[in-house]
C-alpha cells in the first residue's frame, strides 16, 4: 500500500481528505464532499467558469493549460453531445500522484467531473484509468455506484432536472494513450494513435462531440477551488500559477513521497528539506523536475528555482507532471538516459517517422554507447537526432524523448566522453535492458 | 448477444460484456477494457477470444487485432498464473529495480517474458507502473508490492505459491 | 467555397478557402514532397515530409493538413525545411534495407527519389537494422516489412478506396507492421491497389517481382481487355526472343477515367497472351478430318474459296457471321461491312450481353440523355437497378464508392439481391424476384406490388439522376424505363453489358437488324449505296443462325472472337456447316472449325473500343505474337483472297496522305504516340496501308454521327464519349436475344480460362470470400 508522507510546509487542499476513509461516500460527505457540486448546480455554467478562471488553476497533466480557459472554449450550443473526459492514464515515469487521488479521494474526482459537466453543459463524463490501476478502477467503480445510489449521478442529479452520468474505463497498457487525442481514440475502441489537430477536442472530440479533457488531479482540485472560491485558491500559489500541486518526489531521497506544496515552492527545498535530502548523505548530481520527459537540471540550476510552470520553463525545463526525480552522484547519466529513451522507444505509437525511427535509433545508439562501443561521432549523432526530432513529430511524445536526451548530452557531455572507445561504464552494473 | 451459442466466455464474462457495451454511446468503446477482462479470464488473447470479441462488438477480427496488438498489457500467448511485472523505469531503477529483477530471474529461473515450467509464474520487465514514490515496485497480476529489496522476493513468491495451493486448483496452462 | 489569396514563396496564389495547402501548391507547380499524403484518401500527417513554414507559427506545419485561409504566408523551401526533410529520410534509411539493386521498386521508388533530391547519402547509423522475413500473402501480394515506411497508403486504399478493409496495422512503434486480414494470408478482392500505391518496394506483385527493371520496359497505354468498364491500362513490355512480352499492367500515369484503379483482371490477367495454348499457326481440317497446321496463304485461300462458292451457289443467306465482344470497333465495323457487302448476308450477330439496340432506340432523338462514365462519376444522385458492380464491374463500383465518399453523391439501389454497394447506398429498394418489369410503373407513381414509397419519394426529390441498369431490361421493358426518365428533366441513363467491346459490337452493327449506328436494315438510307450487295431484309440472330445450322440450312459460318459452341450451341449442330474461326485460342468452337485463323489479342493490335458507357478509347499495340494477325488484317486478306478490291472495303490512302511515321511501330514507339497527336492536330491522318484500322475509323466517323469523335482527345489517350441518341425515329423491332455474362472478379469469359494468374487467384479465395467478394 502506498505510504503517505507529510511535511510542515505542505498546504493540504487536494490531499485534505487523504487517509481519512473518504473513499466511503458518507465519510466524504462528512468532510464537506458534494457541497461544491450542489453550489455549482445552483450557480450555473458562467459562474463556474469565472471561478475557474479566477483560480489560475493550470492543467496538472503536464502542459499547464489554464483550466477555466479550456472549459470556456467549448461551444455553448452543439448539435452533438458534449463530454467530459478525465485523464487518469498517469504513465509519465516519475509520476504517481493520481494513484493516490484515486485511492484516497475517488469522490473528489467524481465531484470535479460533475462540475466540469455542469460548466460545459455535458451529460456524460468518462474517467479513464490506465490498465495497471485495476484496484484503483475498482475503487472508482464503487464510488461511482455509490454516487448513483445517492442520486448525485443519474437523470436528476441532486434532485434537479439536470442529468449527468459517469462511465469508468480501463486502458490496457500504453503511455501514448495519455495524450488527449490518443485517449479519445482508445476510448472509442481504437489504437491509441493521436489525432490531427485542429480541430481541438473542445470543438470536435470524443464521438465527434465537444469534449473537455483534464488530468485527474486537475479535476480533483476543482471542488476545492469552488469551495474556497477561485481567488482564494489563486492566492495560495504564485503569479499565474494558482494553488498547490502534488509533487511526487522519487529517486535518491531520504523520504520519497507525494507532497502537496504551493505553486512556486523552491525546488532545492523540496529535495533537501521536504524529501529529506539525498539518500545516504550522498551528493546531488541532477534533478528531473517534472517527469521523465522534462530536461534534467544541475544542482546549481535548482538553487533559486520556484516550482511553477513559468519559472521552470524559464530555467530551460518544464514543470510537467510534477514528478521530481532526484539523482545522486553515483548514478551513470548515460544509463539513465538510456533507460529514459528505452521507455519512449517502447511507448512510441509508431505513427510518424521522426518519433518511431528516432526513438528506436536513439535507443540503439545509447545501448551500444553504454556498453562501451561508442565513438565521439555517436555523441554528435545523438544530439543531431534529438535536435531533428524536436518539434517535428506528430504529437509531443517525440519531443518528450528528444528534450531530455538533449539535456543529458549537453549537460553531461563529459560523462558521455568517459564511456568512449571501449571504456566500461564507470558506474553501472546493468548494461543490458530486456525491454524491447 | 449473451445468447451466443458457441461462446468461450464464461456466463459472468458474457454478462459483464453485455453490460459494458450497453453503457457507451458507441458499442466499440467496450473493446479495450473487454480485451483485458477476457484476458484475465482466459489467460491470453487466443484466436477464439479475438473471434468472439469481434463478433460481439461487430467489427472484423483484423480490426480487433489492430487494436489488441497496440496495448502492451495484452498478450497472445499464455503467461504464468501469476505474472510478475518488475518496473525498472527511472525511479525504480535508481532504487534497485534491476537488482529486484535479477533476483526474480534467479529465483524463478526464467528471464524476461519467460514462464516457469509449472506454469505458475511468468516474469516481465515493465515500464513505469505509477508507483515511483514507493520504488522499487512490482505488480503480480494486478497486486502492487512496493518499497522492495531483493530479499523480499522469496516471501512474495511463497505468498503466491500458497495462494495457488489454497485455491486448490492446478496451475493453469 | 469562396476564394482566398495566400502567399507561397513570395508568390500570390488564389485557391478555394479550406483547400489543402499541399494541393494548392502542387497545382501551382510548387513541389511538396510527401509519402503518406495521397489525394482522395484520408489525411495522416505521419511522414512529416511535407513540412513548410507558416509565418507567425512557431513550428513547421504539415502542408497536407493545412487548410488555406485568407492572407496566410508560407515558405515551402528553405535550408531549415530541406534539413527537416533530409533528417526524416535519414531516419527512414536507418532501418531501410539498401537492396535497391534487386528491389522491384528501384527506379520508381519515392524514397529513392527523395533521397536523391534531399541527399542523405552518408549514413550516420552504424547499428544493426531490424530484419523480418518477407511474407507472401496471396498469389498476388508479397510484403517486405524492412522496406515498409508505414505511410498507411495501402491500408487506406484497401479500406477507403476499395471498401475491402483487408489490411491493418499491428503492434506499435518500431515494431509496427502492416498485417493482412487472414493472419498470414490476404482474403480480399486481390485488386493489387495496395501494391500500386506503395511508394517503395514493400508490397510487391506476385506476377512482376524480380522480373525486370522498370527502365527496361516500354510502357504502352491501352485499354483493358476484360470487362466492359474500359479501364485504361499501362502495359510494361519487354523485348523477348519471340517478340515483345507483357510483364506488368498498371495505370501508372493515372490517365483515363479509372485514375489509378485497376482490378485483379486488369492488373494480373494479362498473362493469357503468353499462354502456351495460344494459336500461332493457321489450322485447316485435312481429308482425314483432323486439324493440321497450314500456311496463311493456304488457310485463307481455303476459307475464301468456300465462302465465295457458297455465296455464289446458295446465296448470302446461307452464310452466317458471328462477331466478337472483344475485338475493336474497326474490326467489328469491317466484319459487318464484309458480311453485308461481300458475303451479301445480314445473318450477323454477336453474343449480346445487354440490349444496346433497344437502348439506342429508346434514346433516339434525345441527345444528352446517355451517361458516360464521367457523368456517372460526377453525378449527384445515381439509381442502380440490378447487377452487382463490385464483382462484375469493378471500375463502376469504384466510381460509385468514390462519388459517395468524396462528392457526397447519393446512391439508390433497387435490386432483388443483396449487394455490397448497399454499404454506400442512401436508400435500398429490395425488389421481389422477377419484379424489375414493374419498376418503371412504380417510379411513375403507379401502385404496384412494390410497397416502399419512401424510396420513390426520395428519388423523385432529386434534381438530377443517373440511372444504371443491365440485362434485366430489354426491348419494351427497357423502353418503358427510359421513357419514364425522358419524361423528367435531367435523367440520364447507362446500359451495362459485359466484355471489353460489347457496346462497340452493337454500335458497329454486328446485328442482324441494325446497321452501324443502329440504323435499321429495313431503312438503310446512305448505307444502301455504301454496301452494294447488302440484302434488304434483316438477317438471322445468333440463335437463329445456330438453329439453321442445326437444320442443315447454313452452309458456312464465320466466327470471329466468339465461342458459341461453349455458350450456346450443341457442338453437333455445327456438323454440316463449313466453319471458319478467327480466335486466339483453340476454343470449343475453334476445335470444330474447318479453318482456324490465329488472331492477335486486344493487347497486340491498335484501334478503338467503346466501353459500356459509350466512351471510345484508343487501343494500342503493346506486344507481338509471332504467327498471329489482327482480325482486321485477316478480314482484309480474306476479302482479297475472294477477289474483292480491298479499297472498296477499306478506304485507305484516299485523302490527304502525308506519311505514316510510326503507326506500324507499335510497342517500341513512344514517338508514335506523339506523332499521331501531331498529325491529328493538323487534320492529317496516317493512311498508307489497307491494314490500317484508322482508315476504317474514318469511314465510321463519316457514316455514324455518334462516332464523330474528338480525335485530338482520343489520340491524346483520353476517353471520348459517344451519343447513342442519334438514331432516326424507328420502331422497336428485332429480336432481343440477350445472354448476361456474369463474370466475377476472377473470370473473364473464355479468355479468363487461359490466365494462370486469374486461376491462381480464384483458387486462393476461400469459398466464403469468393462468394461475397471479401465483404
Ligand atoms: C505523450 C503524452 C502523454 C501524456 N500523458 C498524460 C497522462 O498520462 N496523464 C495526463 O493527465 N495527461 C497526459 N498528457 C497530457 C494530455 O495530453 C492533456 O494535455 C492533459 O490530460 C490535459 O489535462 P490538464 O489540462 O488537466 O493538464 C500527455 C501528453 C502527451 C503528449
Ligand atoms: S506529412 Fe505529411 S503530412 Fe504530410 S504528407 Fe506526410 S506525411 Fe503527410
Ligand atoms: S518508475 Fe517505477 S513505478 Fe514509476
Amino acid at each position: 500500500m502506498p505510504r503517505l508522507v507529510s511535511h510542515p510546509d505542505e498546504v493540504k487542499i487536494v490531499t485534505r481528505r487523504f487517509g481519512q476513509g473518504a473513499a466511503n461516500i458518507d465519510r466524504y460527505m462528512e468532510l464537506g464532499g458534494y457541497e461544491a457540486a450542489k453550489k455549482c448546480l445552483a450557480q450555473g455554467p458562467d459562474w463556474i467558469i469565472n471561478e475557474m478562471k479566477a483560480s489560475n488553476l493550470r492543467g496538472r497533466g503536464g502542459a499547464g493549460f489554464p483550466t477555466g480557459m479550456k472549459w470556456s472554449f467549448v461551444p455553448k450550443q452543439s448539435p452533438k453531445p458534449k463530454y467530459v473526459l478525465v485523464n487518469g492514464d498517469e504513465s509519465e515515469p516519475g509520476t504517481c500522484k493520481d494513484h493516490l487521488i484515486f485511492l484516497h479521494d475517488p469522490h473528489a474526482v467524481i465531484e470535479g467531473t460533475i462540475i466540469a459537466g455542469l460548466a460545459i453543459g455535458s451529460k456524460l463524463g468518462f474517467i479513464y484509468l490506465r490498465g495497471e490501476y485495476r484496484y484503483l478502477l475498482e475503487i472508482m467503480e464503487k464510488a461511482v455506484a455509490d454516487a448513483y445510489a445517492k442520486g448525485f449521478l443519474g437523470k436528476n442529479i441532486f434532485g434537479s432536472d439536470t442529468e449527468f452520468q459517469i462511465i469508468t474505463q480501463s486502458g490496457a497498457g500504453a503511455y501514448e494513450v495519455g495524450e488527449e487525442s490518443a485517449l479519445m481514440e482508445s476510448l472509442e475502441g481504437k489504437r491509441g494513435v493521436p489525432r490531427i489537430k485542429p480541430p481541438f477536442p473542445a470543438v470536435v472530440g470524443l464521438y465527434g462531440g465537444p469534449t473537455v479533457i483534464n488530468n485527474a488531479e486537475t479535476i480533483a482540485t476543482v471542488p476545492h477551488v469552488i469551495a474556497m472560491g477561485g481567488e482564494a485558491y489563486a492566492a495560495v500559489g504564485s503569479p499565474r500559477n494558482g494553488g498547490t500541486r502534488l509533487f511526487g518526489v522519487s529517486g535518491h531521497v531520504e523520504r520519497p513521497g507525494v507532497y502537496e506544496l504551493p505553486m512556486g515552492y523552491n525546488l532545492k527545498k523540496i529535495v533537501y528539506d521536504v524529501a529529506g535530502g539525498v539518500r545516504g548523505g550522498r551528493k546531488l548530481k541532477a534533478v528531473v523536475p517534472g517527469g521523465s520527459s522534462t530536461p534534467v537540471l544541475l544542482p546549481e540550476e535548482i538553487e533559486n528555482l520556484g516550482m511553477d510552470f513559468d519559472q521552470v520553463g524559464k530555467a530551460g525545463s518544464m514543470l510537467g507532471s510534477g514528478g521530481v526525480v532526484v539523482i545522486d552522484d553515483q548514478t551513470c547519466i548515460v544509463e539513465f538516459a538510456l533507460r529514459t529513451i528505452s521507455f519512449y522507444q517502447h511507448e512510441s505509437c509508431g505513427w510518424c517517422i521522426p518519433c518511431r525511427e528516432g526513438t528506436d535509433w536513439l535507443k540503439k545508439s545509447l545501448t551500444r554507447f553504454h556498453a562501451g562501443f561508442g565513438t565521439a561521432k555517436d555523441i554528435d549523432n545523438i544530439q543531431y537526432l534529438a535536435e531533428n526530432m524536436l518539434g517535428r513529430t506528430f504529437c509531443p511524445l517525440g519531443d518528450a524523448a528528444a528534450m531530455p536526451t538533449l539535456g543529458f548530452v549537453k549537460k553531461f557531455r563529459k560523462e558521455f566522453e568517459d564511456h568512449l572507445n571501449g571504456k566500461p561504464c564507470p558506474f553501472a552494473k546493468h548494461t543490458e535492458m530486456a525491454i524491447v | 448477444m449473451s445468447s451466443e451459442t458457441m461462446t468461450i466466455f464464461s456466463p459472468q464474462l458474457a454478462a459483464r460484456f453485455d453490460a459494458l457495451v450497453a453503457k457507451y454511446p458507441v458499442r466499440r468503446s467496450a473493446l479495450v477494457p473487454m480485451l483485458l477482462y477476457a484476458q484475465d479470464e482466459v489467460g491470453y488473447l487466443s484466436d477464439a477470444v479475438i473471434a468472439e470479441v469481434a463478433v460481439r462488438i461487430g467489427i472484423t477480427e483484423l480490426d480487433v487485432r489492430n487494436v489488441a496488438t497496440y496495448y502492451s498489457m495484452l498478450r497472445f500467448k499464455p503467461a504464468g498464473r501469476f505474472n510478475v511485472q518488475v518496473c525498472t523505469n527511472i525511479s525504480c531503477m535508481l532504487r534497485g529495480g534491476y537488482d529486484l529483477f535479477d533476483r526474480f530471474q534467479d529465483e524463478l529461473g526464467i528471464g524476461h517474458k519467460g514462464v516457469t515450467q509449472d506454469g505458475l509464474f511468468s516474469l516481465e520487465e515493465v515500464e513505469c507502473i505509477g508507483a515511483c514514490c514507493w520504488a522499487p515496485a512490482i505488480q503480480v497480476n494486478y497486486d502492487f508490492h512496493d518499497d522492495l529489496t531483493p530479499d523480499h522476493v522469496p516471501a512474495i513468491l511463497d505468498q503466491y505459491r500458497a495462494k495457488a495451493q489454497s485455491e486448490g486448483k492446478a496451475a493453469h496452462a | 467555397m469562396a476564394d482566398v489569396t495566400i502567399t507561397v514563396n513570395g508568390k500570390k496564389l488564389v485557391a478555394p478557402a479550406g483547400a489543402l495547402l499541399i494541393d494548392v501548391c502542387r497545382k501551382a507547380g510548387i513541389e511538396i514532397p510527401a509519402f503518406c499524403y495521397y489525394p482522395g484518401l484520408s489525411l495522416q500527417a505521419a511522414c512529416r515530409m511535407c513540412v513548410v513554414r507558416q509565418e507567425k507559427v512557431p513550428k513547421l506545419q504539415t502542408a497536407c493538413t493545412t487548410q488555406v485561409a485568407e492572407g496566410q504566408v508560407f515558405i515551402t523551401d528553405s535550408p531549415e525545411i530541406t534539413q527537416a526533410r533530409k533528417a526524416t529520410i535519414e531516419l527512414l534509411l536507418g532501418n531501410h534495407p539498401l537492396d535497391c539493386p534487386v528491389c522491384d521498386a528501384g527506379g520508381e521508388c519515392e524514397l529513392q527519389d527523395m533521397t536523391f533530391k534531399y541527399g542523405a547519402g552518408e549514413s550516420r547509423m552504424v547499428d544493426v537494422k531490424r530484419h523480418r522475413d518477407e511474407q507472401q500473402w496471396s498469389p498476388a501480394v508479397y510484403y517486405d516489412r524492412p522496406r515498409c515506411i508505414l505511410c498507411y497508403r495501402c491500408i487506406r486504399m484497401c479500406g477507403e478506396g476499395m471498401d475491402v478493409w483487408a489490411l491493418g496495422v499491428h503492434n506499435r512503434g518500431a515494431s509496427a507492421v502492416i498485417a493482412p486480414n487472414g493472419g498470414d494470408r490476404l482474403d480480399c478482392e486481390q485488386c493489387g491497389m495496395c501494391i500500386d500505391v506503395c511508394p517503395v518496394g514493400a508490397l510487391t506483385s506476385g506476377s512482376y517481382r524480380y522480373k525486370t527493371r522498370p527502365w527496361e520496359m516500354t510502357h504502352v497505354a491501352t485499354v483493358c481487355t476484360h470487362c466492359s468498364d474500359g479501364c485504361k491500362v499501362t502495359l510494361g513490355v519487354r523485348q523477348s526472343s519471340d517478340g515483345a512480352e507483357i510483364i506488368r499492367a498498371d495505370n501508372r500515369d493515372k490517365s483515363g477515367i479509372n485514375g489509378d484503379f485497376l482490378c485483379a483482371k486488369g492488373r494480373f490477367g494479362f498473362d493469357f497472351v503468353e499462354s502456351a495454348e495460344r494459336l500461332s499457326k493457321p489450322l485447316v481440317r485435312n481429308a482425314a478430318g483432323k486439324l493440321e497446321p497450314a500456311t496463311w496463304e493456304h488457310a485463307l485461300r481455303t476459307a475464301a474459296a468456300k465462302l465465295k462458292e457458297v455465296r455464289d451457289a446458295r446465296g448470302g443467306s446461307s452464310i452466317g457471321v458471328i462477331g466478337s465482344n472483344s475485338t475493336t470497333n474497326e474490326e467489328n465495323y469491317l466484319l459487318q461491312k464484309f458480311a453485308r457487302s461481300v458475303l451479301q448476308t445480314n445473318n450477323i450477330d454477336h453474343e449480346r450481353t445487354a440490349d444496346f439496340a433497344a437502348f439506342a432506340h429508346a434514346l433516339a432523338g434525345h441527345p444528352g440523355r446517355a451517361a458516360s462514365l464521367r457523368d456517372i462519376a460526377s453525378a449527384s444522385a445515381i439509381l442502380l437497378i440490378g447487377g452487382d458492380p463490385t464483382n462484375e464491374h469493378p471500375l463502376l463500383a469504384w466510381e460509385l464508392r468514390t462519388a459517395v465518399r468524396i462528392n457526397r453523391a447519393r446512391l439508390y439501389l433497387a435490386n432483388t439481391a443483396q449487394i455490397k454497394l448497399e454499404r454506400q447506398a442512401k436508400a435500398v429498394l429490395r425488389l421481389p424476384s422477377g419484379s424489375y418489369a414493374s419498376l418503371p410503373a412504380y417510379l411513375g407513381g403507379q401502385t404496384t406490388s412494390i410497397a416502399d414509397t419512401a424510396f420513390r419519394d426520395a428519388l423523385l426529390a432529386e434534381e438530377s439522376l443517373v440511372v444504371l441498369f443491365g440485362p434485366e431490361y430489354r426491348g419494351e421493358q427497357l423502353n418503358a424505363l427510359v421513357q419514364w426518365g425522358l419524361a423528367r428533366p435531367a435523367v440520364r441513363f447507362a446500359c451495362i453489358g459485359a466484355h471489353a467491346n460489347s457496346r462497340g459490337a452493337a454500335d458497329m452493327g454486328v446485328l442482324p437488324h441494325r446497321l452501324p449506328g443502329h440504323v435499321p436494315v429495313s431503312q438503310p438510307g446512305a448505307f444502301a449505296a455504301e454496301y452494294p450487295g447488302m440484302p434488304a431484309a434483316p438477317g438471322q440472330s445468333l440463335p437463329e443462325i445456330l438453329e439453321s445450322a442445326a437444320r442443315g440450312d447454313l452452309a458456312a459460318l464465320l466466327v470471329v472472337g466468339a465461342n458459341p459452341a461453349a455458350n450456346h450451341a450443341n457442338p453437333t449442330e455445327l456438323r454440316n456447316t463449313f466453319l471458319i474461326v478467327q480466335d486466339i485460342f483453340l476454343t470449343e468452337t475453334a476445335a470444330l472449325a474447318d479453318v482456324v485463323l490465329p488472331a492477335t489479342s486486344l493487347y497486340e493490335k491498335s484501334g478503338t473500343v467503346t466501353s459500356t458507357y459509350g466512351d471510345v478509347q484508343l487501343v494500342k499495340k503493346a506486344s507481338d505474337r509471332p504467327g498471329t494477325k489482327p482480325d482486321f488484317e485477316i478480314l482484309v486478306r480474306l476479302a482479297g483472297a475472294m477477289g474483292v478490291d480491298v479499297k472498296t472495303l477499306v478506304p485507305f490512302g484516299n485523302s490527304a496522305v502525308t506519311a505514316d511515321l510510326g503507326q506500324s511501330r507499335g510497342a517500341q514507339a513512344g514517338e508514335a504516340d506523339r506523332h499521331a497527336v501531331w498529325l491529328a492536330a493538323r487534320g492529317l491522318e496516317p493512311k498508307l496501308s489497307p491494314f490500317d484500322p484508322l482508315a476504317a475509323l474514318d469511314e465510321i466517323e463519316r457514316l455514324v454521327p455518334a462516332y464523330k469523335l474528338d480525335r485530338l482527345n482520343l489520340f491524346g489517350g483520353n476517353d471520348a464519349p459517344t451519343e447513342p441518341g442519334f438514331v432516326p425515329v424507328s420502331s422497336l423491332t428485332g429480336p432481343d436475344v440477350i445472354q448476361p455474362a456474369h463474370d466475377g472478379l476472377f473470370t473473364s469469359g473464355s479468355l479468363g480460362r487461359y490466365s494462370e494468374s486469374l486461376k491462381d487467384l480464384l483458387r486462393h479465395q476461400s469459398p466464403a470470400v469468393a462468394e461475397t467478394a471479401a465483404d
